[in-house]
């Protein structure tokens, strides 16, 4: 029997699981399941385990005495402090290194990028040398080497160099006189915040003269001006509220004064070296991923060499350059690591190494470790992403 | 980041591993030899040598053991450990036994979920200087500079003692012991400090040995012994009886030499060789189980004297002495 049919399209009855957006909702819910059941089992049976191999459990040992020295810190820290603290300097070191290792990395990344470009044969071939060595060879390597060449070239305390009566250096380290603020620093300190705030407003204003009339103005004479300027004021206004510890040759050592140790030297001059390598070739391959053309273009409007660069090269270069340029901000943070070996007290080295042997608790420590790790890596990330898209060309 | 991987990697073995089997004579029956944590090479205690042989009293203790459960001392597989990585290498199952120079301390024993089987070893920790740095005693080394290895016993007691006796110091602190002695001897410290014995080992390794110094100060207790997991009292027997095996061989002045002749000697001497009593059985191991010992690797004042009191250690017995000879190593009676 034929049923007559209503005229109209014919409508099309998809079973559930033939629709494309149930079926996704129930595999995404099955992958959950599986993952946070998984998840469960794995915590279940290793506090199980644990309990059972009586090995203490629990975060509690943050808490603890740590009874350890540890070599370096930039937060107030002695034997007495807890575990908690001993963390944190460890955590302090391995950002400390990471920072300033991603400074000299970049600027002579780039440096040395650029120099590849040069036109001048034995600028392009040492800058090729420069990476072809440093990039291949291990970084652990570069590290006991850098760190050896400073212990061994450098004199024994007894011995130290001495720089303008002040700075000493040995195979201890390099000591710097520390400042010692008396009172009324504080108004140098306000005088240059102000100086930066007005830096800041007057580039604005400089940039929108710019766009509006075109005329430049020299705001990097005017920057420098107000910055040495206005603090330099202060200071005098106060009568320089400010004296020197020097450091001083007692017994074995020199006492006083701050220390910048051989380790961190070592450690933050192979990361820079041996990241720039890679920061080289990247650098390298952004700008020539621009096309000649601009280059002509440019010339053609009458920029020279440098403006053509800064100006026009450079700004489409880094949108090829951003991105990979994370992983190797990423790479440097996470290389920091390797430090262990050479006794600069970073985070793996105080925390998996002393930390995790006195109290034995591997599984909650590496945990720990894995987590801050994986929030350093997030965050430069999250910042290269930033940066990233306010580069990226803004089309019009 | 290749540093952490390895403790990584043990740290998920232990939260992973469906569980360690509680019986590891057992598992060890069944692959056929010992799984031992030694050093990664501290003369007389535990190192190799070019053709990859491993020797010292701490090695002793481990060919011990294979002796008494496979009547071959050379079952034994070994893993090279740095101190940090020692302990967790234990927990997580990947050793049997941990036999490396590793002080019996309290946390150690309670927190860390581990058992102490003996001490084969009494130490202490002293201070290793160049001999040109004019210091005799360890009271003038205020302000200086100490090298040592992370994740051991002597970071926490330089800092005691220094401490305790009001005296400045830095703590420079390396994972390997290799490094450690690279530093030391390329002036990074006015001081390397350790267990007595290691400070005398490690001390062969320097350019010019003969050119630094131990003090003579003595800052702590160091009993080394072998260490096995907590909750296997059957495997905890094992390796505590190899270790008295040896000592009660020593007492009874049976060695690898004279073992044959003191075959159906004095009562004594035929419950140790197992030629009267069941103790091997009861051990759930051969009933030979000490005169193997005994024949392979020798008492324990043979071992000693094979690794310890020979050039260029020459570490006399002091109080490793047995207690019968004004020392304090002592074994309970096999019977
Ligand atoms: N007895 C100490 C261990 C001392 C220790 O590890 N000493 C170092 C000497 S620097 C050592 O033997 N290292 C050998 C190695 O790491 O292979 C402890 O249990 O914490």
């Amino acid at each position: 029997m034929i049923k007559e049919e209503s005229a109209g399209p014919p409508t099309v009855i998809t079973r559930p699981w033939n629709n494309p957006k149930v079926r996704s909702i129930f595999f995404q819910a099955v992958l959950l399941i599986v993952v946070v059941s998984f998840g469960m089992y794995i915590f279940g049976n290793t506090a199980a385990n644990l309990e059972k191999q009586g090995i203490a459990t629990g975060f509690r040992f943050m808490g603890t005495t740590a009874g350890f020295g540890i070599i370096t810190h930039l937060i107030e820290y002695s034997e007495d402090s807890s575990y908690g603290r001993a963390f944190a300097v460890g955590l302090l070191n391995t950002l400390l290194v990471a920072f300033t290792g991603i400074i000299a990395a970049t600027i002579i990344g780039v440096f040395i990028g650029i120099a590849r470009l040069s036109k001048n044969w034995l600028i392009s071939h040492l800058a090729m040398v420069y990476v072809e060595i440093f990039r291949n060879i291990p970084l652990l390597l570069q590290i006991f080497f850098w760190y050896f060449a400073v212990l061994r070239a450098l004199p024994a305390p007894k011995a130290s160099l001495n720089f303008a009566d002040g700075v000493f250096v040995n195979n201890r380290g390099i000591y710097l006189p520390s400042a010692i603020y008396e009172e009324g620093f504080s108004l140098v300190i306000w005088a240059l915040v102000i100086a930066i705030i007005a830096v800041l407003v007057m580039t604005r204003w400089a940039h929108k003269r710019q766009d509006a009339t075109g005329q430049q103005f020299h705001t990097i004479y005017y920057s420098i001006g107000l910055l040495i300027g206005l603090p330099l004021l202060a200071l005098v206004v106060t009568g320089f509220p400010l004296s020197w510890e020097i450091p001083e040759l007692k017994g074995f050592n020199f006492v006083g004064g701050t220390v910048i140790i051989p380790e961190f030297i070592a450690l933050w001059v192979s990361l820079s070296i041996y990241t720039a390598s890679f920061i080289a070739e990247i650098v390298r391959a952004g700008v020539q991923a621009v096309s000649h053309g601009q280059t002509e273009a440019s010339n053609a409007l009458g920029l020279t060499a440098g403006p053509t660069l800064r100006l026009v090269i450079l700004p489409q270069a880094l949108r090829v350059i951003i991105p990979p340029l994370s992983s190797q901000y990423l790479n440097l943070t996470k290389n920091s690591s390797l430090a262990t070996a050479i006794a600069y007290p970073e985070l793996v080295s105080v925390f998996t190494g002393t930390i995790l042997n006195q109290t034995g608790q591997a599984v909650e420590i590496i945990s720990i470790t894995m987590a801050v790790y994986l929030s350093i890596s997030l965050s430069i990330s999250a910042f290269m992403n930033w940066y990233n898209a306010k580069m990226a060309l803004v089309e019009r | 980041m290749n540093k952490i991987t390895s403790t990584v990697m043990m740290a998920s073995l232990l939260a992973i591993s469906a569980s360690t089997s509680a019986a590891t004579l057992d598992d060890v029956i069944g692959k056929g030899f010992v799984q031992c944590g030694v050093s990664q090479g501290l003369p007389g205690f535990s190192q190799f040598d070019d053709k990859g042989n491993w020797s010292g009293v701490d090695v002793d203790i481990c060919r011990a053991m294979a002796a008494a459960i496979f009547n071959d001392s050379e079952a034994v597989k070994y893993t090279p450990l740095s101190a940090k990585e020692r302990f967790t290498a234990l927990q997580s199952g990947e050793i049997d036994v941990l036999s490396r120079n590793t002080t019996w301390t309290a946390t150690r024993d309670t927190a860390l979920g581990l058992n102490f089987a003996g001490v084969n070893y009494y130490d202490g920790q002293g201070f290793l200087v160049r001999k040109d740095l004019g210091v005799n005693d360890a009271l003038e080394l205020g302000g200086a500079a100490v090298c040592t290895q992370t994740g051991t016993t002597t970071e926490l007691n330089v800092s005691d003692y220094f401490r305790a006796n009001n005296l400045e110091y830095t703590i420079v602190a390396y994972e390997k012991a290799d490094e450690v002695v690279a530093a030391y001897d390329a002036g990074r410290c006015d001081v390397y400090t350790t267990d007595q014995s290691g400070l005398y080992a490690q001390r062969t390794k320097l350019k010019d040995p003969s050119a630094h110094k131990v003090l003579p100060n003595v800052i702590s207790k160091e009993p080394l012994g072998p260490v096995v997991r907590q909750g296997d009292d059957q495997w905890f027997n094992v390796t505590r009886w190899s270790l008295f095996c040896m000592i009660n061989a020593e007492e009874m002045g049976v060695t690898s030499k004279n073992i044959k002749s003191k075959m159906g000697g004095d009562p004594a001497t035929k419950r140790l060789l197992g030629e009267e009593g069941s103790f091997g059985e009861n051990l759930g191991v051969s009933p030979t189980w000490c005169a193997n010992i005994v024949s392979q690797v020798g008492n324990y004042g043979e071992s000693f004297a094979r690794n310890l009191s020979v050039p260029p250690l020459n570490i006399s017995r002091g109080v490793n002495e047995l207690w019968s000879k004004g020392g304090i190593q002592y074994a309970p009676p096999i019977r």
